[in-house]
């Protein structure tokens, strides 16, 4: 691969290591390995240290890959999008024909040994996943219905769903809450983010909501969306995944949550441009730290246990 | 034909190549570590011994 690659590219364009590692997109690597790590570590069986620290990574690996078909796919959008232009194939990095071969081998070698150090069940999402991310979401969804970001959010929730399966063998109730949390969250994070970066997703030619409906329609979606997962997110606390740390933490992050859902609602484009769309950034940071909180939560009931034995 | 200087471009291959080496024993080390989780521990759990055996 490489040898081809010397010859097909100006010596200029040479990829680093770095630039095959920016094609797994390393951010979402980040959140993948978090939540499979919460799953993992809220089932209630425990797991060999190497056994686990291994299989997290395979996931990891896994998620890197469908990163890298993604890319591999999207490189004509990603080249026309300001936020993504600089990515490892327009930037002129990386070939196309790289990023998918790395994909495609990373995919294989992920699931293979996802199988092999955990369980058939683990690696059969996690191949699930892949397919899904790359296939189902990147070549089919994204670029015929609005709804790409709805149903292609499951690739994202997963995780934790794998992370349960490598410690238990099976799916439960809790594995999919977990689930749950993370595709009701996935619409509005990304609505508020196409809201604000504006003429992206209309260049590129990606059928977003803001594109096809309106923006108005979409503020009316990240409110609808958000008042859901603000029943979801604090019902879990009464769950065996949750507990008093995660009530409190979902009650104040819901509530702040919920606001700016509102506030996004409440308001239209002119006053959304005269502050350069102040609410709509602001809630997209938040929505960060709301899923990353949420996880850390259901981390710290999982691991201090005896702390809230009293909660069950 | 031997090259005089060092081009910033063999910098950059020797990194690659380097950090692929890393990854591939870093991977073997891993496979090494899981075949000793595994043989020694029964289904993700430390083994039992019995008392008096």
């Amino acid at each position: 691969m490489t040898d081809v690659s010397y010859q097909d590219q100006p010596h200029e364009a040479e990829a680093s290591l770095g630039d095959y590692f920016a094609l797994m997109k390393p951010r979402v690597m980040s959140l993948v390995v978090f939540t499979a790590l919460v799953g993992l570590l809220a089932a209630p069986v425990s797991v060999n240290p190497v056994i686990a620290f291994a299989s997290i990574l395979f996931v990891a690996i896994g998620a890197g890959a469908s990163g890298a078909l993604n890319m591999w796919w999207d490189a004509d959008i990603d080249a026309v999008m300001k936020r993504t232009a600089k990515r490892p194939i327009p930037g002129g990095k990386v070939t196309a024909d790289e990023a998918k071969a790395l994909g495609i081998a990373l995919s294989g070698l992920s699931v293979m040994m996802l199988a092999l150090s955990a369980n058939l069940l683990a690696a059969g999402l996690l191949a699930f996943t892949i397919f899904f991310y790359a296939v189902v979401y990147s070549m089919w969804l994204k670029r015929s219905t609005p709804q790409n970001i709805v149903i292609g959010g499951a690739a994202g929730a997963f995780p934790p769903v794998i992370g349960w399966v490598i410690a238990t063998g099976s799916m439960s109730v809790e594995a999919w809450l977990m689930f749950a949390l993370i595709f009701m969250w996935t619409p509005p994070h990304f609505w508020a983010l196409a809201l604000f970066m504006k003429s992206d997703y209309d260049d590129a030619g990606v059928p977003m909501l803001t594109v096809t409906h309106g923006r108005r329609a979409t503020r009316v979606h990240i409110l609808a969306y958000t008042v859901l997962l603000v029943a979801l997110a604090v019902g879990t606390a009464f769950t065996a995944i949750g507990g008093p740390v995660y009530l409190v933490v979902a009650v104040v992050l819901n509530a702040m949550f919920l606001k700016g859902a509102y506030d996004i609602w409440r308001r239209d484009e002119d006053a959304a441009l005269a502050d350069g769309y102040a609410v709509e950034k602001s809630f997209f940071k938040l929505s960060l730290l709301y899923l990353f909180l949420h996880f850390g939560a259901i981390l710290v009931e999982a691991v201090l246990p005896a702390a809230w034995g009293i909660w069950t | 034909m031997s090259l005089h200087t060092e081009h910033e471009l063999h910098k950059r291959r020797k990194g690659r190549n380097v950090g692929v080496g890393l990854l591939l024993g870093g991977f073997v080390v891993l496979v090494l570590a899981l075949t000793v989780a595994k043989v020694t521990s029964g289904d993700f759990e430390l083994p039992r011994i019995e008392e008096g055996q």
